[in-house]
Formats: structure tokens, C-alpha cells, sequence
């Protein structure tokens, strides 16, 4: 039973947006968004192998419209900043609850929309050649566009159950996707890796997801929000199913304990990082949260312990990535670093802040993964051991690059400093510094603890990324062969993603005019604004620290690799940070392993003795039925047939003795039967 | 006279006859049986005959047919005799089994005894295709 | 008719009864030696005596015409015509021991059994019945013949037609193949 019902609703007066058709505003068509590379996902699968591009263009051109239909959504957006438009088709009711297939678009999403599309424009242009020549090109084509889909399902949707499907596609596309060499072991065990530890996450948010439907009796954010506000739904189960449907994004986005599989999903090609890890798989935790913020915020306990894990990640991460050799790696758990900061930033109260933090991340990380890319591509090797000196054989890529390293590290005015800032102000604010705006339901202390671990944090990023840097691109090449710079179609998308690194922190700045200012635009319904500040205080401590570990960074790695590398050479500490903290050991032994043996051989005992038993039962039934029956066919059936014809013969041989010729013995017959007649007739 | 003794006295010489006829192994000796037979059942006729006191003589005409069929009987009878002793050397009822289905009962014994064989060797074939 | 009549008790033996019994008595004892005696031209000799004795009781039954042709056919005849057959089949002139065939004690029950049916059927069924020999009309020769020729002539020419039969089939099968079909 499909019914359509369409509910609008339009903040603000009708101010026309470039470029609409006459009656319709851009949002009615955000549907087509994932519909165009979920097609191009088909076309490709089935007809890639025979075109002439192998499938690439298809997955360009889809993306391409999706992007020109998101950039028009946007448009809506950031004109008539706080619309929401939401429509839906019901699919199936059942009980209280209805599976319907709708879009909720606002703010937020047209913002997620540019950002996935652009990104994955980017990175599949770029893979055509990065990826050229491989066995598997046309198939990594379709996967791409399957996840760009996969991501949009999510961003889209306007309930939860339809978000879990886009969450599932991606999941699985991530394997595929970081499984693409898997003729090498590592390569397949990282994938295999990626896909169980965020499927561990995905317990959680689904059992989040049934404790809010529970609640909310619907799968709608909207609903849910609603009576989450209202107090419809009873308090023990917003905070238990905000905490659950976390878990989720601690898989998803790699929070401290499930952030694992991040660096060793490396293992896969670099476009495949830049898309997954840079901007949009890694991102969509944090959407999942920044979607149903208001429930979020009600819930003190959860918020305590985003802020918690966010605050473990971040530290943690920044101190690994003091000793990888791996410029990917260095990259990946900076990457988880910077997850935990936008993580952190929902965790006080910052939706706009954490939420600004993913926008400027995906531009200048997707930067830095494409960059290290073309840098890998050149010279052939991961390790920055091997590189150095590069800035004299790959002069654009050398600036790209550049411009993402000022970005992370977090110096004014590019975009990271921006979002950062926004970040540390309202973790700030959150530990009972200064004067709040407004009253957050997160505690003090972890307030506190965001707070320390953010501006560590800072000054750790700002040490590795000029350590990074200064190894790869100062000093002489410690390589084989000369490198030479990347193909256009490998520094275009470099040279595009520079312009939003570095003016995109302007956006959420108190420069931009206040009117449609990235808090307005990306700001739910009824939350209250307030225009983007720079407490000279706060923020003058950020710049200090991070220009602090820039200049110690320089100081050390300014003349390239040094003789001895000071983070190779800290003893205990740098044999536990290159140990990952004995996370994985932990993992390894605590869990891997006895699922492996035992419980591996307890469920294989289980399911061939206890649950192949009634089929094994009803096989062995079946052959015993059939022996049984054979059986009775042959001596039953069959000796009743042929026991009635060795009766008749039996019979007839018998008789036949009667007729022994003997003409006397005939009449002693008839003699003895006429008696017998006689007697008969004479008795009656 | 009482009409039991008469009555009584064909059912013996019946009685007799009978036995001749079913025991005797000379054919000559069981046509002479026979004709005791036909005697015992004309005692019947007569005395009956008496007893009702037929004007018509019923019983007594009846009597005087039977002996006639019976003397034509004996002498077609004879015939045949003669034709058997011609025929086997021997008028020995007992040997004049050919009607008689004995080789027939040895032969349906053959016969089944391979059948039983055959049914078994298909049982056994069928047992070595599965 | 004298059905009803009271008949006079099994006491009271008239003389016919008794020369009756007397005639029945040889019958009976010379019929068993015809089915038992191991010499087959005895058993024709008994086989005579048996007629003879029925012929006799004929006589007690007041069928006179009937007795005499008993003796003429039957024993006149029929005799011979049997001593002729056991002359042409070659019958063993002394005894011979296997004579019996192999159904002998079957048809001794079989006989038995029958007799005794018979001989209890009549005496149940005629126990009261009485032939009354005094009172009656003539059975001769007279009688017999205007019988049949008055009342029975059909069965009678039919009879001579059968005798026709009987004696052109004896002829026929007693015929020698010499002469072709």
C-alpha cells in the first residue's frame, strides 16, 4: 500500500533561488541526489566492461548532476536559512510503527549533500588515474559510485530505518572498497578488520534504534524529536537509546575502543582513503548524531560519554601518529584525532561546531590524502623514509599540499583553525570557564576533560604535521629512480580542494555576514543562535600552541630526516605508541582469538549437531522412509501379488490332483455330493 | 406286506450297487454293478406301483422301460469296453488316467520351481542395481 | 386308495412277507458277493442269482409279466451279453487278486453312507404304509399289454427307436477300421 503525503514546510518569505523551475523549488528534486549514482552503480556493474571508458564516465556524469542538484538544494539552504522539506512514501504499516521511504532536507543535509558529492566527484576523476591499469577498474568504479549512494541514502533519509540501510550499503562497500588488492593477505584482513569492528558498532545502533522506536513508536527523526522534546517519550529511554545508537558512530567513525580498523584500512587504494576516511563513511557518525542532536542533548549521560571517548581518542591518536613512518598512517590517525574533535564538539553542546569541524576536515583531509597519493604514485612507497625532498620533483602537488598541512595544523586564517577554534571555545565554555551562552546538559568534569585533551591535542597536531611534512617534502630524496609530478587528472582535484581549505573557515567565522552564516543554515529547528565569536583569549592560546609545535617540528625535521629521529628514540613510550597503546594485541588475544577456536568450533558444533540435526533427522528419515517403503513395495505389496498368484497355483496344482483320471474317483464325487444334497433336502 | 421291506431292500441293492461301480477296477464288473443299480430302482417302481395300485400300471410300464434302456445300455457300454480293450490291451480302470491331469500337476510343479528360480534371480539382480 | 388305512402292525408276518424277506435276503447276500468276489465270471454267475432273487420278489409284487421278463431279458440276456465282454476283454478266468481298484474304502463309506441314508429315509417315510395285496385288481400279461398299447404306446415305440439307436452305435463302435469312415 503506497500512499504519498507531503508535508512542506517553508521558513521565511519566497525568495526565488537560481535556477528553479516555476512552482518548484530545488529541495523537491533532492531525491534524484542518490537515485543518480545508484543507477550509475547498475550501468556500470552491468555495461562498464564493455564501454569504451569502462564505465568511468557513467559514475562521473552521475555524480555530476547529483552534485549540480545538491549545489541547488544548498542554494535553497543557505538563502532560506532553517527550511526543512520533507516528503514520503509509506511502504508497508505495521503495528504503530510505518516503513516509509522519505526524505527530510534541511540545512544540514544540503551542507552534507555538497560535501559527499564534491568529494566523490573529485575522487573518482582522480582515480582514473590513479586507478589505470588495474585488474579490477571497472568494478572499484561501481563500488565507488554504490558508496557515494550508500553515503547520500544516509543523509537523506528521514528515518532511521532507511538511514541503517544507506549505514549497511556503506559497510559494505568499505570492504570491497579497502579489500580492493586483497591478493595480498594484509590487504583482505584490514578489510575484514574494518567491516567486523564497525559492524560491532552497528549492534549498538541498532539497538539504539529499537530502544527509540520503542520509545517514539517511529522511525522518524522528526517524531522522535518531538516527543523526546515533549516528554512523551519516558527519560531512561532517551538516555538509553542515545547511548546505544552512539555506538554506532564510535564504529563508524572510529572513537576510542572501535577506532582499529582506521589506519589499517590504509591497506586500500588512496582515493579509496581520501573518500572514506577523509570525508564521508567517517562523517556519517557524526551526522547520525548531528540528525537527532535534539535527543542528544536531553541526554546528559550519553554526552558524557561522547565527550569521554572523544577526549581519549583525540590525545591517543595524536601521540601514534608522533612514530608512524607510513605517510597514510600518519594521515589516518590524524584522522581519527580530528573525528574525536568534531565528536567532542557534540559532546558540548557545539552541533554547529563539530558539524563546521567535518566540513573543513573533508576539504583540507581529502586534500592531504589525494596529495600523499600523488606523492605515493611518484615515488612508489608508503614510507616517508623514502621520500624527502620532493617539493623540487612535484612543485603542485608540493603547494596543495602545503596549504592542507596550515589547514590541520590549525594556523589562522585557513579553514582549520576556524572550526577548530569553534571547538575548544565551546569545550571551554562546557568546563565552566568563561560565560556560556546557554546551559549544556554535559558535565563539568568531562567538559574539563575535552577542554585539556583538545588544546594537547592541538599542539601534538601541529608537532606531526610539520614532522610530516618536513620529511616528505625537505631535505634530499632518500628514493630510487627520480619522481616525477602526477597526471592533470590527479592535480586538478588537489588544486579545487585547496580553495575550500583554505576560505571555507570563513563561513562559520565572525567575518562572514550574520544572516546566513553556517550556524544559521545548519541550525535545527529551535535551537537558539548565536553569532560565531573569537574569544581573544581562548583563541590566542590555540595559535600559541599550535605555532609552538610547528616550531619545535621545524626545529627537529627542518633539514629533513634527522640521524635519530627523537619519536623513534622515547624508549617505552615510543614502543607503546608504536604498539598502538596494545589495543590491537589486546583485541588479538581477548577476543579474536578465543572466537576463532572456541567459539568458532562451539558454533560450528552447534550448528552441525544442533541445527543441521532436524534436517540431518529428516534426511535420515527421508532414507529410512524410503528403505521402509522399498520394503514394503517388495515383500508387502509385492508378495501380496505374487502370493495370490502362488496361491492360484498352488490351488490349481491341488485341484488339479482331483482330476486324476480316475473315472471311479469322479463318481465317488457326484455319489458323496448327491448324499449330501439328499441329507440336506431330507433334514429340512 | 409292509411297503418298507421292498423299499428297504432296493436301497440296499443300490447301496451295493454303488460300491461296485466305485470299486470295482474290471470295467465288464462295473457295468454289472450297474445293472444291480437299475434292478434295486425297478423293485422300487414295482412296489410302489402295488402300493398305489395303479390302474394304469404306471410303475410296472416304467419297469419294463427301464430294463429295456438298461439292456441297451449294456450293450453300448460293451461296445466301449470293447473299443478300450482294443485301444490299451487292458480294461483295467485304473490305468485309464489319460484324462487326468497328472503329468499336468508335475509339469505345473516344474514349472513353478522355475519360476520361484527366476523371481529370485530377478530379486537378486535388482538387489545388485541398488 | 389304501394310503390311510390302518396298516397292520410289523408283528402280524404274512406269508408273502415272509418268502419276500426270504427272496430279499439272497438278493442282498448274492448282489455282495457280485462286488466282492475276486473271479469275474463268478461275479456274472451272482450276478444271475441277484436277478433271479429280484425277479422272485417281482412275482410277491404281483407283477407277473414283469418278473418273466425280467428273467428273460436280464438274465437271458444281459448276462450273456456281459459273460461275451468278459470273454472278448480277455478277463482272467481264475481270481485275480488286485480286482478291487484303489478307491475301495472310499466307496465303501460312500455306499454306507448312502445305504444307510436310503434305508432310513424309506423306513421313516413308509413306516405306516401297507401294501395290501388282497384287495386288488390284476397285473397279468393281459393288463400289462393293453396298458401299453392303449396308454403308453408312444414311450414304447420311442423305447424301440432307442434299442434301434443302442444297436447300430454298439455296431458301430465295435466296428473294425478296415473299412475307412
Amino acid at each position: 500500500m503506497i500512499e504519498t503525503s507531503l508535508s512542506t514546510v517553508l521558513a521565511a518569505e519566497e525568495v526565488s533561488t537560481p535556477f528553479q523551475l516555476a512552482g518548484t523549488t530545488w529541495p523537491d528534486f533532492a531525491w534524484l541526489i542518490p537515485v543518480f549514482p545508484f543507477v550509475a552503480f547498475f550501468v556500470i556493474l552491468f555495461f562498464g566492461k564493455r564501454m569504451r571508458t569502462s564505465g568511468t564516465v557513467v559514475g562521473i556524469v552521475a555524480i555530476a548532476a547529483s552534485l549540480v542538484v545538491s549545489l541547488g538544494v544548498f542554494s535553497q539552504a543557505y538563502l532560506h536559512p532553517g527550511f526543512v522539506e520533507e516528503k514520503k512514501v509509506i511502504l508497508t504499516p505495521f503495528g504503530d510503527g510505518r516503513l516509509t521511504l522519505g526524505m527530510k532536507v534541511d540545512g544540514l543535509a544540503a551542507l552534507m549533500f555538497v560535501i559527499v558529492c564534491l568529494v566523490s566527484l573529485l575522487v573518482q576523476v582522480y582515480s582514473t588515474s590513479y586507478m589505470d591499469g588495474d585488474s579490477r577498474y571497472t568494478f572499484f568504479f561501481a563500488m565507488l559510485s554504490l558508496f557515494t549512494t550508500g553515503m547520500l541514502i544516509v543523509t537523506i533519509a528521514d528515518n532511521l530505518m532507511l538511514m541503517l540501510v544507506g549505514w549497511e550499503i556503506m559497510g559494505v562497500c568499505s570492504y570491497f572498497l579497502i579489500g580492493h588488492f586483497w591478493e595480498e593477505t594484509p590487504n583482505s584482513n584490514a578489510a575484514i578488520k574494518a567491516f567486523l569492528t564497525t559492524r560491532v558498532g552497528d549492534v549498538g545502533f541498532m539497538i539504539g534504534i529499537f530502544i527509540l522506536f520503542w520509545g517514539a513508536q517511529s522511525f522518524e527523526f522528526s517524531t522522535i524529536i518531538e516527543r523526546a522534546e515533549s516528554g512523551e517519550m519516558p527519560r531512561n529511554l532517551v538516555v538509553a537509546g542515545t547511548v546505544a545508537i552512539f555506538f554506532g558512530a564510535v564504529g563508524k567513525s572510529a572513537q576510542f575502543p572501535l577506532h582499529t580498523w582506521l589506519p589499517d584500512a590504509m591497506a586500500g587504494p588512496t582515493p579509496v582513503s581520501a573518500l572514506i576516511h577523509a570525508a564521508t563513511m567517517v562523517a556519517s557518525g557524526i551526522y547520525m548524531v548531528a540528525r537527532l542532536y535534539p535527543v542528544f542533548e536531553l541526554s546528559g549521560p550519553a554526552l558524557n560519554l561522547i565527550g569521554v571517548l572523544a577526549a581519549i581518542t583525540m590525545t591517543m591518536a595524536a601521540l601514534i601518529a608522533l612514530v608512524q613512518d607510513d605517510i597514510k598512517k600518519v594521515l589516518a590517525y590524524s584522522t581519527v584525532s580530528q573525528l574525536a574533535y568534531m565528536t567532542a564538539g557534540l559532546a558540548v553542546g557545539g552541533y554547529t561546531a563539530g558539524f563546521f569541524h567535518l566540513l573543513t576536515h573533508a576539504a583540507f583531509k581529502g586534500l592531504l590524502f589525494l596529495g600523499a597519493g600523488s606523492v605515493i604514485h611518484a615515488v612508489h612507497s608508503n614510507n616517508m623514509s623514502e621520500m624527502g625532498g620532493l617539493r623540487r620533483y612535484l612543485p603542485r602537488t608540493h603547494a596543495t599540499y602545503l596549504v592542507g598541512c596550515i589547514a590541520l595544523a590549525g594556523i589562522p586564517p585557513l579553514a582549520g583553525f576556524w572550526s577548530k577554534d569553534e571547538v575548544i571555545l565551546d569545550a571551554y565554555w562546557a568546563a565552566g570557564f568563561g560565560h556560556p551562552h546557554e546551559d549544556v546538559a554535559t558535565s563539568p568534569i568531562v567538559g574539563k576533560m575535552v577542554f585539556a585533551s583538545a588544546v594537547v591535542t592541538a599542539v601534538l597536531t601541529a608537532f606531526y604535521v610539520t614532522r610530516m611534512y618536513c620529511l616528505t617534502w625537505l631535505g634530499t630524496y632518500r628514493g630510487k629512480g627520480t619522481p616525477h609530478e602526477s597526471s592533470a587528472a590527479m592535480t586538478v582535484p588537489l588544486m579545487v580542494l585547496t580553495v575550500p581549505a583554505a576560505v571555507l573557515g570563513f563561513w562559520g567565522s565572525p567575518l562572514w555576514p550574520d544572516a546566513h552564516n553556517i550556524k544559521r543554515v545548519v541550525a535545527f529547528a529551535g535551537q537558539p543562535y548565536h553569532a560565531p565569536e573569537l574569544l581573544p583569549i581562548v583563541a590566542g592560546t590555540s595559535v600559541a600552541l599550535a605555532v609552538l609545535g610547528v616550531v619545535v617540528g621545524f626545529a627537529i625535521y627542518g633539514k629533513g630526516l634527522p640521524r635519530r629521529d627523537p619519536t623513534l628514540h622515547m624508549g617505552l613510550v615510543t614502543k607503546t605508541l608504536q604498539r598502538k597503546f596494545f589495543l590491537d594485541d589486546l583485541y588479538l588475544h581477548a577476543i579474536v582469538r578465543p572466537t576463532r577456536s572456541t567459539i568458532a568450533a562451539g558454533s560450528y558444533w552447534l550448528n552441525q549437531h544442533v541445527f543441521d540435526a532436524p534436517p540431518n533427522l529428516a534426511g535420515k528419515g527421508a532414507v529410512l522412509a524410503g528403505r521402509a517403503a522399498y520394503a514394503v513395495d517388495r515383500n508387502v505389496i509385492d508378495g501380496t501379488v505374487n502370493g495370490s498368484g502362488r496361491t492360484a497355483s498352488f490351488t490349481g496344482r491341488a485341484l488339479a490332483l482331483v482330476q486324476n483320471g480316475n473315472v471311479q474317483a469322479y463318481a465317488t464325487g457326484m455319489f458323496v455330493g448327491v448324499l449330501a444334497l439328499a441329507v440336506a433336502f431330507a433334514a429340512r | 406286506m409292509h411297503l418298507v421291506y421292498p423299499t428297504v431292500l432296493a436301497a440296499l441293492l443300490f447301496a451295493i450297487g454303488v460300491y461296485g461301480v466305485l470299486a470295482r477296477r474290471n470295467a465288464v464288473l462295473v457295468l454289472m454293478s450297474i445293472e444291480i443299480m437299475l434292478n434295486a430302482v425297478n423293485i422300487n417302481l414295482i412296489a410302489f406301483n402295488a402300493w398305489l395300485q395303479d390302474t394304469l400300471l404306471a410303475g410296472q410300464i416304467f419297469g419294463l422301460f427301464v430294463i429295456a434302456v438298461a439292456a441297451a445300455e449294456v450293450g453300448v457300454g460293451l461296445a466301449i469296453v470293447l473299443l478300450i480293450y482294443r485301444t490299451n490291451e487292458t480294461v483295467d480302470i485304473d490305468s485309464l488316467t489319460e484324462l487326468g491331469d497328472a503329468q499336468g500337476a508335475q509339469r505345473d510343479a516344474q514349472l513353478a520351481q522355475r519360476g520361484v528360480d527366476r523371481s529370485a534371480a530377478g530379486a537378486g539382480a535388482e538387489a545388485q542395481v541398488r | 386308495m389304501t394310503l390311510a388305512q390302518a396298516a397292520p402292525g410289523y408283528a402280524d408276518v404274512t406269508a408273502q412277507e415272509v418268502i419276500f424277506l426270504l427272496l430279499g435276503l439272497v438278493a442282498v447276500a448274492s448282489a455282495v458277493l457280485v462286488v466282492t468276489t475276486k473271479n469275474v465270471v463268478h461275479a456274472a454267475l451272482w450276478l444271475v442269482v441277484t436277478l433271479a432273487a429280484v425277479a422272485g420278489s417281482y412275482l410277491m409284487l404281483t407283477a407277473e409279466f414283469l418278473a418273466w421278463v425280467q428273467v428273460l431279458i436280464y438274465i437271458g440276456s444281459v448276462v450273456v451279453l456281459l459273460l461275451f465282454g468278459i470273454m472278448l476283454t480277455k478277463a482272467p478266468i481264475g481270481g485275480t487278486a488286485g480286482l478291487d481298484g484303489e478307491n475301495r474304502v472310499a466307496a465303501g463309506i460312500v455306499a454306507t453312507a448312502l445305504g444307510g441314508t436310503l434305508a432310513t429315509l424309506m423306513i421313516d417315510a413308509f413306516r405306516h404304509a401297507y401294501i395290501d395285496l388282497d384287495d386288488f385288481t390284476a397285473s397279468g400279461a393281459e393288463e400289462t399289454g393293453s396298458a401299453i398299447f392303449q396308454h403308453y404306446v408312444l414311450p414304447f415305440e420311442v423305447v424301440s427307436v432307442l434299442l434301434l439307436a443302442a444297436l447300430i452305435g454298439s455296431i458301430v463302435l465295435s466296428r473294425n477300421d478296415e473299412g475307412g469312415r
